[in-house]
């Protein structure tokens, strides 16, 4: 049996699939009957599609052009 | 030397083809270290990257081996400013909860979805502007693992620190990021009740 805090916790890993099994028996045990927790996965994931959705790092155009140089002038400089 | 030799435009071409599949991700990963140097760094991996590519046995692994090179440029180049990793009492904020926070303090009363309500707040500049708060220590590998997708294996191989070092980070950099959220929404008027259509 594992306490809120330890199910909390490993949430995350949880959700990555990157618990082992008898942690993710041992989550799942205490979701079964803990609605805070289930809360607290819920919001969990919505925490990770709102930093995957906010954080993204995009290439901007100029910075893609220079690396383009850069690669284009391999051939005849190295 | 500026002739162009057989052989070596073959190679060029080859690496050109290789590189340019990984450029996005070789600068979001570079962007995480390195901020605002980001370009620079993928500048001089790719040149330390051609000049080792003859050593490319499988080019299945070059994504891997790219971000390889990209990751200890960005460390030589932390060694070479001697930054030391910034140091913060964690005391208070393993036990945060913003899930908690959120139902404790309930901001938006009217609300129905208040979790989803209170995330709404955020544009990505203040996500941004949180996130530029967290120590490199936390924020590294949380958007490494978080936004650009790689196992946490995957980062301690980059980070050369155990497994359980980066779990251990990863945690604290969650708690932390949700712990500025809110100082952040406090900060600049993010509580507000908004008006519904």
């Amino acid at each position: 049996m594992i306490t809120c805090a330890d199910a909390v916790r490993r949430l995350w890993e949880y959700l990555d699939g990157a618990v082992d099994e008898s942690s993710r028996a041992a989550i799942d045990e205490h979701l079964s009957f803990c609605r805070r927790c289930c809360g607290e996965l819920e919001f969990a994931q919505e925490m990770r599609a709102f930093l995957a959705t906010h954080a993204a790092e995009e290439l901007p155009d100029d910075v893609r052009a220079r690396l383009l140089a850069t690669l284009d002038e391999l051939g005849t400089s190295a | 030397m500026d002739t162009e030799q057989p052989g070596v435009a073959e190679k060029a071409e080859r690496f050109r083809a290789l590189a340019l599949e990984q450029l996005p991700r070789l600068y979001a990963v570079a962007r995480r270290f390195a901020g605002d140097d980001a370009e620079d760094v993928v500048q001089d991996s790719l040149l330390k990257a051609y000049r080792g590519f003859d050593g490319l046995d499988h080019p299945a692994a070059a994504s891997a081996w790219l971000t390889s090179i990209v990751v200890n440029t960005c460390r030589d180049r932390a060694r070479a400013r001697a930054r030391r990793p910034e140091e913060i009492s964690l005391d208070d904020v393993d036990e945060f909860s913003l899930f908690r926070k959120v139902a404790d303090e309930d901001p938006f009363p009217y609300s129905d979805s208040l979790h989803l309500d209170f995330l709404q707040q955020f544009g990505a500049e203040d996500v941004r502007s949180v996130l530029a708060g967290l120590p490199d220590l936390y924020r590294v590998p949380l958007l490494l693992v978080h936004v650009d997708g790689y196992h946490a294996k995957e980062v301690a191989f980059f980070l050369d620190v155990p497994l359980g070092t980066v779990l251990a980070r990863l945690h604290r950099g969650r708690k932390l990021f949700e712990r500025r959220l809110w100082d952040y929404a406090e900060e600049h008027g993010l509580l507000k009740e908004v008006a519904r259509p």
